[in-house]
């Protein structure tokens, strides 16, 4: 201030004021970015006139790491990415392996992982309507989706004993079959569920702030967000039906039955209505994999060539401790010289994993192809020629979680 | 229509480019040139019984010392209507890395064409904003190239961020705080 003068001032006022564009830099310890995402915003007023996303904070190099693993280690490498979904990460991992392997799961190991790759969108939407709403200035919802949260994190615990990075699903199956209890439990879980969902919504569906907050904000055709390469309920938020589970299913989907929710406008209120529909739709798969779940073993037959045995055996059966040690010395046996992807339906949307193969014992090139990396690239899309305040409702909106963006 | 259908369709249509075709466990990789990818990419999204209309993934692999063109930029397209799924893999030599940028045709490579650049110096042709994304900007060589070692390179070829903290921690360690106290 003290470099202008009253005579500059003077005439400044009689010119009209003059105005420059305010370049702010957001993130990347901004609470509401989701982790470290940084935004450079140039601001004229409060308009966005411009938006650069800086990712890459987070980049531990997962790619190279799983080079140089075999693919029996690469497993807890996954939990990483998507840390508040693990469960969904593995059960990706391991069903790209199988696919290249060309080994299939039994019965009953696919309905558990269908189950535990639900509970995984469930606490996964429950987290993301948590903090969306909290961003955008609904407290209460976050208190309230995180006590459903824990329960199922509690459940996690139960199954595998541990609440995030879980690595529970194994090449083959899973690494432990579920107890009576687990499943008593979650099916309480299921029938106390829609419940809940109807009470988050009647704290923020009808509410005048929330509907002009999201109303008609960030918005993206349907034409567009295909182009853009979105997928998962960013994309079927513009009314695009494409869902991994039912375009190319997997695990246990062929046999339940779920609908997929679409969306009409694609901006915010409608990518928020996809969720809360999936999450009922999930609720229903977990119901369902519950009632049928058939008996039997958990490990594909032909498993031990590429996971572990468990510990009880190998204290006590010689060709299981054989198993053990020929692994733990020089991994599983050689993969099938080739190339595959193939791709889940993670909570975010189409997690892809890339796999080639030269024949040996580890993965040539592990590349994995992350929701999250996607939708982060669309912001300035959304955001430019909008209002600040728009900027945290979109990054809500897009759901990214920058473990998996950075990799 | 079957992948394998629509990789003999795209051969038909420029036999100079494609130079193989691959099956392995239902999923068909097309191995083409490089010159025309751009051709070849907007006939598959025009054609009216192909329309691959959505670019999942853009990647590379690098073959050091297995093939002679050194790289592959590696394109899955998928078609939203028609439910089908073909690899296209444009192979790079080592000494001129360089490849047309698809963002005229999906906008979505935009990202995806940066962190090539990033992990494997593959030059994208006409690329508006190829920087690096992932790494530091004065990062030094390219991590997924397979002559990258995996704890990177020691020293002082090391990223010079990294060095900073290095001597600031240096720096504190001989920091006699006894004396700052008593002072």
């Amino acid at each position: 201030m003290s470099n202008i003068t009253m005579r500059e001032l003077k005439e400044d006022i009689r010119t009209g004021l003059k105005t420059k564009e305010l370049v702010l830099s957001m993130g990347p310890q901004h609470p509401s970015t989701h982790g470290v995402l940084r935004l450079v915003l140039e601001l004229d007023g409060e308009t966005v006139v411009k938006c650069t996303p800086y990712v890459g904070y987070l980049h531990r190099g997962t790619e190279k790491l799983c080079e140089h693993r075999t693919y029996l280690n690469a497993l807890p490498l996954s939990d990483r990415l998507d840390y508040i979904v693990s469960m969904a990460n593995n059960v990706g991992y391991v069903l790209a392996v199988e696919r290249l392997f060309g080994i299939e799961a039994p019965p009953r190991a696919k309905y558990i992982r269908t189950i535990v790759s639900e509970m995984a969108r469930l606490s996964g939407h429950l987290l993301w309507i948590a903090t969306h709403a909290l961003d955008i200035g609904a407290m209460t919802v976050f208190l309230y989706s995180f006590r459903e949260r824990e329960w199922l994190l509690d459940l996690f615990e139960h199954l595998c004993g541990a609440r995030l990075t879980t690595s529970y699903p194994r090449i083959g199956g899973v690494r432990n079959d579920v107890t009576e209890e687990f499943l008593d439990s979650l099916y309480e879980f299921t029938e106390e569920f829609p419940r809940r969902i109807e009470e988050y919504e009647t704290l923020i569906d009808q509410n005048r702030i929330w509907l002009q907050r999201t109303k008609g904000i960030g918005v993206i055709s349907a034409e567009e967000a295909i182009n853009w390469g979105l997928t998962g309920p960013v994309l079927r938020g513009s009314g695009v039906p494409y869902d991994v589970r039912k375009f190319a299913p997997y695990d246990a989907y062929p046999w339940v039955d779920f609908e997929v929710p679409v969306g009409k406008n694609g901006d915010v209120y409608d990518r928020y209505k996809v969720r809360m529909q999936e999450m009922r739709q999930s609720n229903r798969i977990i119901k369902q994999c519950i009632e049928r779940m058939p008996k039997g073993p958990v490990m594909a037959p032909d498993a031990p060539k590429f996971t572990l045995p468990p510990k009880e055996k190998v204290m006590s059966e010689m060709e299981s401790l054989i198993h053990q040690f020929v692994l733990i010395t020089k991994g599983p046996i050689a993969a099938p010289e080739g190339e595959i992807y193939s791709a889940i339906e993670a909570p975010k949307g189409e997690l892809g994993f890339y796999i080639v193969s030269d024949g040996t014992g580890r993965p040539y090139r592990l590349r994995l192809r992350s929701p999250s990396f996607v939708h982060a690239s669309v912001l300035p899309r959304l955001c430019e020629g909008h209002l600040v305040a728009d900027v945290i409702a979109n990054i809500g909106t897009i759901d990214i979680v920058l473990g998996e963006c950075d990799r | 229509m079957e992948p394998l259908q629509i990789a003999e369709r795209l051969r038909e249509r420029f036999p100079e480019d494609v130079r193989e075709i691959k099956e392995f466990r239902d999923q068909v990789s097309v191995i083409v040139k490089r010159d025309h990818i751009l051709d070849l990419l907007s006939f598959l999204k025009e054609e009216p019984d192909i329309q691959m209309d959505f670019l999942k993934d853009l990647t590379a692999v690098d073959w050091l010392g297995k093939k002679v063109p050194r790289f592959e930029v590696v394109y899955h397209l998928y078609s939203i209507k028609f439910r089908h799924l073909l690899r296209l893999k444009a192979e790079v030599p080592e000494e001129d890395p360089v490849i047309d940028s698809v963002m005229p045709i999906y906008i979505g490579a935009n990202w995806h064409e940066r962190e090539c650049f990033d992990m494997f110096g593959i030059q994208f042709r006409g690329h508006p904003d190829l920087r690096r994304i992932l790494l530091p900007e004065d990062w030094e060589g390219y991590p997924l190239r397979k002559d990258y070692p995996l704890e990177g390179y020691k020293g002082e070829k090391d990223w010079s961020g990294f060095r900073e903290v290095l001597q600031i921690a240096k720096r504190n360690k001989k920091f006699d705080w006894y004396g700052a106290q008593e002072r």
